[in-house]
């Protein structure tokens, strides 16, 4: 992979992803989708899948497509099994001879449709080792209903259903680690990545999700200009910051080994992270430093226990 | 029956919807335009610009159209303005300015 | 069930013994549909147990999907559907009520898939035995539902769902319902067709558009703004009204076949009957047990047993019943409606539309499993009979009930 990525050419491919589509301005879930999908080799064929959330109700809203393959939505919990249905037929029909082609089967999910929801579903699509690739665009929290905490909503997040106020800081708990769910299902592959540089983390990634037989998982953090409240420009950065402070490690587990894709040479303090989002102002109030430390705490512990899975 | 998305709006007969709203086309979404959601809208200097197509990957709206390895203008019927290509570039050949 | 009655191509016009389950498999044997998602829930577990015995075995290449519930079995169907594949499941009671957001997403997204329905109580209190409430429950969600009285319907049945369901007119996912237990485990006369028959009226499932069409593309399942939904809803209503034509044209195919031709009810000693029992399923072999008792003595009962619930015969049942003088509708299937259940509220709408004045009352009978004996149904005749003279009735009554 290393020796063959070519980003010039990645970018000269066609998207797959067209314009048109109704999410938000700056949106990161559709940065993920568009450039998984640009993974694919271009002449190959793909069916794409989708729970319910912000990308399903915006990219397909009658009679707008913004698909370039065959595309299926059915409902919000059931991404993983709708797709593992269709990736079933393919083999079926394959194998009686009514269609000659070959497809790959990508479907996304909000964190919603995937850490909580339709963690079942996801969880059997990827024990019976179907041919697919599961992607959660991770943006931390319910958005498409109005920013509502979920199982991947960070701590102290000011949501909705967790609203900060003169008793409440924010989410008390802290974020399920999704990625080590899926590579405890011993799939061939799991993939943690974001937006960084050229991206070629993702795009690499995304290519051996896609290409590697069987089952696999991709989790992407698509940040949320509206949800994290920041300005949409910001997005490069926010993700920058998410990675150097280890908020957000970017790692693979292929067939069970843990790589750790990235080590920052200087890790940043979290508030790096934290203070560039709306959605965490609570936490700079005077008296609030202990929230802050408490929450750097968490990810110091989840990055030593990383660097020790990855054996670095 | 069996009509094409651009033939398809708000007050066609329900004889003439596709069959469970399944759409038989790809792409159809470039039909519908975005760019006016914008209030800012992006403008590329050429001179400024080095190719290095960084700026493209970061685009959500498919909006930086690529041909023969090279960026060219920005495709603002879908643009929204949100300016993530302007701090995602490197060499600062992206402004943006008020309004359409 | 042996392993021959499974394997083997039974012998034209030999009967033969066997369950409802069975029959079903021995259906599925002869289709040999493209992919089957299923999750076990009594008394359908049998079904996909069959299924993936005979995939075991290369009796059939079908393939299957040991999905982790229900909400997922009807979402891999979908999913296997849309792709161009004949697909199929099974379920019962809870796992019917665990796919329902999904029944009418398959329905709306006119996805041609076929379900056997073992008919059993819904939860609670938690009960495995034989009513009609889980697919009664799913009457509204867009699935054509044909029920039978014994294992030789159930058989019947399942070879006609797929060109009910996979027709260009309908497109809609059909529901064959059997009586859990009383039909799908217990042995019964039956005779099956020859294999290639079988597989001719079947046909090939080759829809006009499939996520897998070489040189096409197709996206399902949109966001549609209520300019569109109201005239979407109209469109798959109108194919669930066609449908009614389709399921006489295939029930009149399938008798040239067979010998054994079906219709949207059956009449038994219904033309003169001036008392009338309306039922669905397994119960009305005991009511027809009845009536023969009964005509023996020379009273007029008569049964009108409904096959296809959805689409609901309304006219057509109201013409049959137009000689009746006193109609008892029997449900199997609370409607906590504080008046009765479902069958009755179609029914009776059916009645006043056409002007109907005969005296019309709702039986609930066999909830839960709750044996329905020949002398049950005998004294529902007599109480008719005094209806008839003039006797005081409750519209909606129980029967077989202690108090």
């Amino acid at each position: 992979m290393e020796q063959t990525f070519n980003f010039k050419e990645i970018q000269n491919r066609e998207d797959r992803l067209a314009p048109g589509h109704r999410m938000c301005a700056g949106c990161g879930g559709t940065i993920a989708t568009r450039n998984v999908l640009k993974a694919l080799h271009p002449g190959d064929k793909a069916v794409i899948g989708n729970a319910t959330g912000c990308l399903e109700v915006s990219t397909f809203m009658y009679p707008y497509t913004a698909y370039e393959d065959s595309y299926i939505h059915t409902a919000f919990a059931n991404a993983g099994a709708t797709l593992a249905g269709a990736e079933t037929a393919y083999r079926a029909l394959k194998k009686k001879g009514k269609i000659d082609d070959t497809y790959k089967f990508i479907t996304f999910g909000g964190d919603g449709g995937t850490y909580d929801i339709g963690l079942q579903s996801l969880s059997g699509a990827m024990e019976r080792g179907h041919d697919m690739v599961y992607v959660c665009y991770d943006n931390g929290a319910y958005m498409n209903t109005g920013i509502q905490r979920s199982s991947a909503t960070p701590t102290y997040a000011d949501t909705t259903t967790t609203p900060a106020g003169k008793v409440s800081n924010g989410k008390p708990q802290t974020r399920k680690d999704l990625a080590q769910i899926m590579a405890a299902h011993h799939i061939p592959y799991v993939g943690q990545t974001t937006f960084i540089g050229n991206m070629k983390d993702l795009y690499t990634k995304a290519e051996k999700a896609i290409y590697t037989p069987g089952a696999a998982f991709l989790n992407v953090l698509a940040p949320c200009p509206r949800g994290w409240r920041y300005e949409t420009g910001d997005l490069v950065e926010i993700c920058k910051s998410a990675v150097e402070t280890c908020y957000w490690p970017l790692f693979e587990v292929i067939d069970g080994k843990w790589i750790l894709s990235y080590k920052p040479k200087n890790k940043l303090p979290l508030e790096d992270f934290l203070k560039r989002q709306g959605r965490f102002k609570h936490l700079f109030k005077p008296g609030n430093e202990h929230l802050i430390e408490a929450f750097q705490a968490e990810v110091d512990k989840r990055w030593e226990e990383l660097l020790f899975l990855c054996q670095e | 029956m069996a009509l094409k998305a651009s033939e398809i709006n708000e007050s066609v007969r329900w004889q003439d919807l596709t069959e469970g709203l399944k759409i038989f086309e790809p792409g159809t979404s470039k039909q519908f335009c975005t760019g006016e959601w914008r209030t800012e809208t992006p403008v590329w200097d050429q001179e400024k610009c080095k190719q290095c197509l960084l700026c493209v990957p970061y685009c959500p709206d498919s909006s930086i159209p690529v041909e023969d390895k090279k960026r060219k203008d920005f495709d603002l019927d879908h643009c929204k303005g949100c300016g993530i290509c302007v701090k995602a570039c490197p060499f600062k050949a992206i402004s943006m300015r008020e309004g359409q | 069930m042996s392993e021959n009655r499974l394997y083997t191509e039974p012998v034209a016009g030999i009967p033969d013994r066997m369950s409802g389950n069975e029959a079903v498999a021995n259906a599925i044997r002869q289709i040999n549909p493209d992919v089957m998602p299923a999750f076990p829930i009594t008394p359908s577990t049998e079904i996909p147990q069959f299924v993936a015995t005979m995939i075991s075995n290369g009796v059939i290449d079908t393939e299957f999907i040991p999905v982790e519930s229900e909400h997922s079995s009807m979402s891999a169907a979908m999913g296997a559907s849309a792709a161009g594949a004949r697909t199929l499941t099974a379920t019962s009671s809870c796992g019917l009520a665990y796919m329902w957001e999904m029944l009418y997403v398959a329905a709306s997204d006119r996805l041609p898939i076929v379900m056997a329905v073992v008919n059993r109580a819904l939860t609670g209190p938690i009960n495995i035995n034989a009513d009609h409430s889980d697919s009664m429950g799913a009457r509204d969600s867009g699935w054509i539902q044909i029920y039978a009285e014994n294992n030789q319907e159930v058989y019947d049945n399942f070879i006609q769902a797929y060109p009910i369901a996979e027709h260009k007119d309908v497109m809609l996912p059909v529901m064959i319902c059997q009586d859990g237990f009383i039909t799908s485990h217990a042995v019964e006369n039956i005779t099956l067709l020859p294999d290639e028959p079988v597989k001719a009226f079947a046909g090939e499932f080759e829809p006009e558009h499939y996520l897998l069409k070489k040189d096409e593309t197709m996206a399902v399942g949109p966001y549609a703004v209520s300019k569109y939904c109201m005239e979407a809803k109209k469109a798959q209503a109108e194919a669930m009204k066609r449908a009614k034509d389709v399921i006489l044209e295939v029930g009149k195919q399938f008798g040239e076949m067979s010998g054994r031709s079906y219709g949207f009810f059956e009449g038994y000693e219904l033309e003169d009957a001036e008392y009338v029992c309306v039922a669905i399923g397994s119960a009305c072999g005991t009511i027809k047990e009845a009536i023969r008792a009964l005509r023996a003595r020379g009273i007029k009962a008569g049964l009108l047993k409904v096959r296809v619930f959805r689409p609901f015969p309304a006219e057509e049942i109201a013409i049959a019943l137009q000689n009746a003088k006193v109609i008892a509708i029997m449900d199997r299937c609370e409607g906590y409606s504080a008046q009765g259940g479902p069958l009755a509220a179609d029914v009776m709408a059916a009645l006043y539309r056409a002007k109907n004045q005969a005296e019309a009352f709702n039986v609930l009978y066999g909830l839960s499993g709750r044996d329905v004996q020949v002398e049950d149904i005998e004294s529902l005749y007599a109480q008719m009979q005094q209806i008839a003279e003039g006797a005081a009735y409750e519209t909606y009554q129980y029967m077989g009930l202690r108090e």
